[in-house]
């Protein structure tokens, strides 16, 4: 491909795109062949292990977890025989019910405060049974009695009346799914393809700026600038960073489908989304790079007013706050399909993708996508034009700054005329 | 302001205009950095920005690139107004080098000269030429980060020429060179000047200038308060009269204008004598050498000295300051 309209046969003008195109190579190779790009391949297994092991510590806690007891303190008789219930009906009723631990066997006319019970840290006594099965008392604190009091009264009756019963076999027809089943499946495969979509988002926003921050510190920008529009500039760096993360997501996807073949079905099954998978997966593609260059056109313009990585840090910073919230809206707007919160952010340039994805997962109709992606391409013009305006407008001044005026300052000063003619009139 | 935009008399009048530019304004904050700058350059001069540190010629070099917009007036380069319609015959040195530190010397090049439209594999082919000529050939393909600061500037001086410009704009190009670079450097201009190319830069070592300009282009605070020929700019300054005289008074002394220096002289004998320096008069010196000698002043030695560029530039820039102070706008000169 010819990037020039050849002048001479050698140098010729380079359009905004080809401009675009020799940045986008040189930033494409520059970073694919680096340090950043083996660290963001890297990037999602940490996730991953965070998660293991905070799923394993998790586990091993809630295995060594004392489980709360109900004790009972009761006459031996009646104490023997509410065992013998919640043994009989655990059968039927699982892990429903509490296990039972007879605290103390009470002699005729004999009196405990079961407070006491709860006075010694006894372990995991819970609540107190006590009283007779005919009358039962159930101590303990709110919560938790009110919780069991059903539970107790069954154990009690089946204390008092023998075996409940005859038990009627209930036959079981399973199916594939419900609608409330299909609908809160379809909102576990939007979310999580939310979350993926803001994370990979903020995650290569931040690396366009800082590439852009790296190259004010190597002095290239004025180099750049002064040979091709401040458009292309941005184009061409959010665009390469674009085909990197593509390439990275190539990765991880390659070695995803490898671990889900490997794993079979010992993989967690995400509910089928509305307009099926493999739309879902070019979809989620094409709404993470519109997500991505939204926000990275924003990095980006930040990103050129700032000279130090301070100066990026506290402008950065009110953006991302804004995104994060961009994102919990989106997340909400989930669950209200069709309400107004939910067309603000399908309509809200930022949170668009998001909304959008969310939408693919949970509704199967397509053209509100195509629109929804011409509305956010139109939007990444946008602000290029704007951040490169602001680059050329704004930045590149060069020694200390003069001292300031009282007045009108800013973009609250009138402009003077730009026009040749006009400008005549100062010589 | 009101700018010089006088066309360099060691050129033809009628000669094209490389850069041309018109009542240039550049604010920032509410601080005005360029405040009305003209400037005319013909096609195949060598022309020189002058100007103190922070006087605004980078300011205005960035606007006449197009890298930052200016806030009034205009400019057209090469017959183009905006300036990114003919990068590809330009060749810009930013003050501030700058070159990807992991790029190797030759790649480097190439890409400055792919950002001008030069395609990358006949950019490739002149990068070795080019450093081959200028004795970098063994450093085509190191790293820039493993370049000296002087090899790497030369590099990206070599970037700004691969795509064989008509109009090279440096900004401060010698400053970081040693002066064996600096001497390579002047000549690579005068022979980019010889094969037509226009050359502009800024400098604050005004010798470079006086070395290498016809024409220059004086900045102070922002303004112009000159642009011309670098002959002109010298007869701001009166030529200077230094006069020995075996006699230490005598009535030919009424001859001397009334701001002579004066320096006292014992010679061998213990007569005395005097030095005299002042400008030289406007009636021309020999009105005042027929006085001398019929007043017998005994004259010892006499010679006019021309002023220099840098006396002119210090004498129009402190000018252009004073004038900034009486404006009230001292902060303008301290840029």
């Amino acid at each position: 491909m010819s990037t020039a309209e050849q002048i001479g046969g050698q140098t010729g003008r380079l359009s905004v795109l080809a401009a675009a195109w020799v940045v986008a190579r040189r930033d494409f190779v520059a970073i694919l062949f680096s340090r950043t790009f083996f660290f963001f391949l890297l990037g999602p297994l940490f996730p991953v292990i965070v998660g293991v092991l905070a799923g394993s510590v998790g586990s091993h806690v809630d295995q060594t977890a004392v489980q709360p007891e109900v004790g009972i303190v009761m006459t031996g008789p009646d104490a023997d025989a509410v065992v013998r219930a919640r043994d009989a009906l655990s059968d039927r009723l699982g892990t429903g019910l509490p296990a039972l631990v007879v605290l103390k066997r009470l002699e005729p006319g004999e009196t405990y405060d079961p407070a006491r019970a709860f006075a010694g840290r006894q372990a995991n006594i819970a609540a107190v049974l006590s009283g007779t099965p005919q009358a039962p008392v159930l101590t303990g604190p709110k919560d938790r009695i009110e919780g069991w009091s059903g539970g107790m009264a069954m154990i009690a009756a089946q204390a008092v009346a023998g075996p409940l019963g005859p038990w009627p076999d209930v036959a079981l027809r399973t199916t594939a799914t419900s609608n409330a089943n299909e609908r809160t499946g379809r909102l576990r495969t939007a979310q999580s393809a939310q979350m993926m979509l803001f994370l990979l988002t903020m995650m290569l926003a931040g690396m366009v700026l800082s590439n852009l921050v790296e190259e004010k510190g190597n002095k290239i920008i004025e180099v750049l600038a002064a040979a091709i529009p401040m458009e292309a500039v941005f184009l061409g760096k959010l665009f390469a960073m674009l085909a990197v993360s593509l390439v990275g997501i190539s990765v991880w996807g390659g070695i995803g489908i490898t671990l889900y073949l490997a794993a079979g079905s010992a993989v967690p099954h995400l509910p089928e989304p509305a307009v099926g998978w493999p739309l879902l997966i070019v979809l989620g593609v094409i709404y993470f790079s519109m997500a991505y260059l939204l926000l990275g056109s924003v990095f980006l313009s930040i990103g050129s007013m700032a000279t130090t990585v301070r100066e990026v840090q506290t402008l950065s910073m009110p953006v991302t706050m804004l995104q994060l919230m961009v994102f919990f809206l989106a997340s909400y707007a989930m669950t209200q399909p069709g309400s107004g919160i939910e067309l603000f952010s399908v309509f809200f340039p930022f949170s668009s993708p998001f909304a959008m994805l969310a939408r693919a997962a949970q509704d199967p109709a397509l053209w509100p996508h195509a629109l929804a992606v011409l509305g956010q391409g139109v939007c990444v013009l946008l602000l290029v034009r704007a951040g490169a305006a602001i680059f050329r407008k704004r930045v590149m001044k060069s020694g200390q700054a003069g001292p300031r005026r009282k007045g009108r300052r800013g973009w609250m000063k009138r402009r003077e005329p730009d026009a040749p003619g006009a400008a005549a009139q100062n010589v | 302001m009101t700018g010089n935009a006088a066309m360099p008399h060691g050129l033809a009048p009628d000669r094209p205009l490389a850069i041309e530019a018109r009542g240039l304004v550049k604010r920032f904050d509410g601080f005005t950095a360029v405040d009305g700058v003209d400037l005319s350059v013909p096609e195949g001069a060598v022309y020189g920005i002058l100007g103190p540190n922070g006087a605004g010629k980078t300011t205005t070099l960035r606007m006449l690139l197009g890298i930052i917009d200016p806030d009034a007036g205009y400019r057209r380069l090469l017959g183009a107004e905006r300036p990114h319609d003919v990068a590809h015959a330009i060749g810009y040195l930013p003050e501030e080098r700058g070159l990807y530190p992991a790029m190797k010397a030759a790649e480097a090049i190439a890409f400055i000269g792919a950002l001008r439209g030069l395609p990358l594999k006949e950019g490739r082919r002149r990068a070795y030429e080019l450093l081959e000529q200028h004795g970098l050939g063994y450093a085509a393909d190191r790293q820039i980060r493993q370049l000296s600061k002087g090899m790497a500037q030369q590099v990206q001086i070599l970037g700004t020429l691969v795509h064989k410009p008509r109009l090279v704009v440096f900004d401060e190009p010698f400053s970081g060179l040693d002066a064996l670079n600096q001497g390579k450097l002047e000549r690579m201009m005068r022979g980019l000047a010889e094969q037509g190319t226009t050359v502009i830069f800024s400098t604050h070592v005004i010798s470079h200038a006086e070395r290498l300009c016809d024409d220059v282009a004086i900045i102070a605070g922002g303004k112009v308060p000159f642009a011309g020929p670098v002959d002109v700019a010298r007869d701001r300054i009166p030529a200077q009269v230094r006069l020995e005289t075996r006699s230490g008074d005598g009535p030919w002394r009424a001859a001397l204008p009334a701001d002579a220096r004066r320096d006292a002289k014992t010679d061998a004998r213990g007569e005395g004598g005097a030095f005299w320096y002042f400008p030289l008069p406007e009636t021309g010196i020999e009105p005042l050498l027929r006085a001398l000698i019929e007043g017998e002043a005994g004259i010892l030695s006499l010679s006019i000295e021309r002023a220099g560029l840098h006396d002119a530039f210090v004498a129009i820039a402190g000018e252009a300051a004073a004038r900034a102070l009486e404006e009230g706008n001292p902060g303008e000169m301290g840029r």
